[in-house]
C-alpha cells in the first residue's frame, strides 16, 4: 500500500529524514515510533505531498508522491499533529467544507457527515461551533473529517498527543474499529511507547532521521530477551562495577541516574541483587521487574530512552497553546 | 474550479457575516473620518473649481479606504490559517492553489466590497450632496470590486511571506497608509505641487478613488476610462503576484 524508497529530507545542511526505506501492506497499522524531532511528521508530511523530498521517492496507493501528487491527496486522508479545524465554524460546517473541497456530491457528503459524525459521537454537537469544543471533542471531529472522502490510507500524526487517558483510549478505540470494519491502511506517528504497542501490527523505530528497527512489538521486545530489571540507587556508579561482574546477567545499561538489567528468571536473581549490593555496602531504592516495553527496545538500541520528559514539557506547552488559541 | 473557488469563498462568508463584532469594528474608523473629517473641515474647505462641499469630496475617497483596508485585512488572515493550522486541511486536499487562491481572493473582495457599500449607505444619509444615477453606481461598484480584488491579492502575497502577525503593524504603516494617504481619498490631486501630484499618480488607489468619484459625483480630474485600465491592470498584476507567492507556501 505504501512502499518508501531511499526517502530522504535536508532542510539547509540538516538531515531530517535520512535514507530510509520500508513497506506497509493493506489494512495494516503501522507506527512511526520515535523521539521528538526523529523525523516522523517530515516523513507523514513527504508522503501526504506537502513536502517534497530532497531525494527518493515513495508510492501511496501505487501513485509516485512526487510525480502523481494528486492521485496520492485523494488516496489519502490526514489528521495533522497541530488542530487543522476552523473554529470559527461549526463541525458540520468543516464537515461540509472538506467534503466540497474533495468534490464529494452534496447528497452522498450529507449523509456521510451524519453518519461519520455519530460514529464519532459528535452528532449532537454539529451544529456548535468547534471554538466550544474540547481537545478530544476536536480531535474526533478532525478524525471524521478526514474519512469523509473516503481515503485508502489515513495518515495520524500524534493522534492522542496532549490528551488525558480516557480521552486517549476512546481515540485509540475508534482508530482500531477503522482499521477494522474500513480496512483501512493506518499509519500513525507517536512518541508514546504504550500507543504503538497496543495499536500497531509492526513499528518503525526511528531515531535522527533513520529506521534502527522495524518489526512486530513482540518481536521487538523479544529481542531484548527475558526479563527487564531497573534499579535505583543513591550509588549507581558503584552497583554498576558490581553488578556487570555478574555472569547470568545479559545485559547492562546506566541512564538517566538509574541501571536497567536484563536478565532471565528475574524473580531468581533479585536477591543475588540484593545481597551484591548490600555486600558492597550499596543501598538500592527501589527495584522494579517488568516484561520488556517499547521504551527498553528503543533504550537497548540508543543507550537513550525517548525523551519523555522532554515530550511532557513539550506537550503543555502544546496545551498551552492550544487552551490559548480556544479562548481567543 | 469554480466549485473550488465558491467552497472558499462560502468558507469566508460565513467567517464575515458570523462576526459582527469585527465588521462593526472596522466600520468604526472610516465613519469616523467621515464624520470628523467630513463635518469637521465642511465649513472651512472649499475645491478649488467645484461647487462641492468637503464632505461630497471625501465620500468616494472614504469608501474607497474602507474596500482597501477590509481586503487588505481579508487577505492577511491566510497568516492566522496558517498559524491555526487550517491552511493545511486546504493545501493537502486535491485542489490546485490557484483554486484556493481564487476563492480567497474573491471571499475578501465581497466583504470589502459589502463593508464599502455600507458606507456608501450610510453617507447618503448624512448628506454627501450626490445625485448619483444608476450607471454612476453601477461604475462606483465596478471600481470598490476592482480595489477589493487587488488589495485582497496584495494581503494574500503579504502573508505567504509572513511568518506571523508580528511584520503586520510594519506593514500598515509603511505601505498601507502611505497608499492611502498619497490617493486622492482626503484632498483634490490637481491642486497638488507638482512633485507631489506625480507621486499621487504613481499610487494604483488613487484611480480606484477617482472612479468611484466619478461614478458617485459624476466629476473626476481622471478619465474614468484610463483609470479603469489602471487599476484593472493592477488588479491583475496583485493578482499573479500574490498566485505566485501563495504557490511558494510551505508549511
Amino acid at each position: 500500500m505504501i512502499e518508501v524508497e531511499n526517502l530522504t529530507k535536508r532542510f539547509d545542511g540538516h538531515v531530517a529524514v535520512d535514507n530510509i526505506s520500508f513497506t506497509i501492506e493493506r489494512g495494516e497499522i503501522f507506527g512511526l515510533l520515535g523521539p521528538n524531532g526523529a523525523g516522523k511528521t517530515t516523513t507523514i508530511s513527504m508522503l501526504a505531498t506537502l513536502l517534497r523530498p530532497t531525494s527518493g521517492t515513495a508510492r501511496v496507493n501505487g501513485f509516485d508522491i512526487t510525480t502523481r501528487a494528486g492521485e496520492v491527496r485523494k488516496s489519502i486522508g490526514i489528521v495533522f499533529q497541530d488542530q487543522s479545524l476552523d473554529e470559527e465554524l461549526t463541525a458540520y460546517e468543516n464537515m461540509d467544507f472538506h467534503g466540497r473541497l474533495y468534490r464529494i456530491p452534496r447528497n452522498v457528503r450529507q449523509q456521510r457527515i451524519s453518519d461519520l459524525l455519530s460514529l464519532v459521537e459528535l452528532a449532537d454537537r454539529k451544529n456548535s461551533l468547534v471554538k466550544t469544543f474540547s481537545g478530544g471533542m476536536r480531535r474526533r471531529l478532525e478524525i471524521a473529517r478526514a474519512l469523509l472522502h473516503e481515503p485508502k490510507v489515513f495518515f495520524l500524526d500524534e493522534p492522542t498527543l496532549g490528551l488525558d487517558p480516557q480521552t486517549r483510549n476512546h481515540i485509540w478505540a475508534y482508530i482500531e474499529r477503522l482499521n477494522k470494519e474500513k480496512g483501512i491502511t493506518i499509519i500513525l506517528t507517536t512518541h508514546y511507547m504504550d500507543e504503538a504497542d497496543r495499536l500497531c501490527d509492526r513499528v518503525a523505530i526511528i531515531d535522527r532521521g533513520s529506521i534502527i528497527a522495524l518489526d512486530t512489538p513482540d518481536k521487538l521486545k523479544d529481542e531484548v530477551g527475558g526479563d527487564v530489571v531497573t534499579l535505583e540507587s543513591r550509588d549507581t556508579e558503584g552497583l554498576y562495577t558490581q553488578l556487570r561482574k555478574a555472569a547470568w546477567i545479559e545485559h547492562i545499561e546506566q541512564h538517566d541516574g538509574v541501571i536497567t538489567l536484563t536478565l532471565h528468571n528475574a524473580e531468581r536473581h533479585i536477591a543475588e541483587i540484593v545481597q551484591l549490593s548490600t555486600t558492597n555496602g550499596i543501598d538500592i531504592e527501589s527495584i522494579s521487574i517488568h516484561k520488556p516495553t517499547l521504551e527498553d527496545v528503543f533504550l537497548r538500541l540508543t543507550g537513550r530512552t525517548i525523551r519523555v520528559e522532554e515530550a511532557d514539557i513539550r506537550d503543555r506547552m502544546r496545551m498551552m497553546h492550544r487552551l490559548h488559541r480556544g479562548g481567543g | 474550479m469554480m466549485d473550488i473557488v465558491y467552497t472558499i469563498w462560502l468558507r469566508n462568508m460565513k467567517r464575515y457575516l458570523r462576526s459582527r463584532s469585527r465588521m462593526a469594528g472596522s466600520l468604526g474608523m472610516p465613519l469616523f473620518f467621515l464624520l470628523v473629517l467630513g463635518f469637521g473641515l465642511n465649513s472651512i474647505v472649499r475645491i478649488p473649481g467645484s461647487k462641492q462641499d468637503y464632505m461630497g469630496f471625501i465620500v468616494p475617497g472614504i469608501i474607497a479606504m474602507t474596500v482597501m483596508f477590509t481586503s487588505v485585512f481579508s487577505g492577511i488572515q491566510v497568516i492566522w490559517d496558517k498559524q491555526f493550522g487550517f491552511l493545511k486541511e486546504t493545501l493537502v486536499a486535491p485542489v490546485s492553489r490557484l483554486e484556493i487562491m481564487f476563492g480567497q481572493t474573491l471571499g475578501g473582495a465581497t466583504i470589502a466590497f459589502i463593508q464599502g457599500f455600507i458606507i456608501l449607505i450610510i453617507s447618503s444619509f448624512i448628506g454627501s450632496g450626490h445625485h448619483t444615477t444608476l450607471q454612476g453606481l453601477l461604475i462606483a461598484a465596478v471600481f470598490m470590486m476592482l480595489i477589493g480584488l487587488s488589495f485582497t491579492a496584495f494581503g494574500i502575497a503579504i502573508a505567504s511571506k509572513m511568518e506571523d502577525m508580528h511584520g503586520f503593524q510594519l506593514i500598515m504603516n509603511f505601505v498601507i497608509f502611505p497608499i492611502f494617504g498619497l490617493s486622492g481619498a482626503l484632498f483634490p490631486i490637481n491642486s497638488l505641487p507638482a512633485w507631489l501630484q506625480s507621486l499621487t499618480l504613481g499610487d494604483p488607489l488613487t484611480y480606484g478613488v477617482e472612479g468611484i468619484r466619478y461614478g458617485l459625483a459624476g466629476v473626476s480630474p481622471i478619465n474614468p476610462f484610463m483609470g479603469f485600465m489602471v487599476m484593472a491592470g493592477f488588479t491583475l498584476a496583485m493578482v499573479a503576484l500574490g498566485t505566485v507567492l501563495f504557490r511558494q507556501i510551505n508549511l
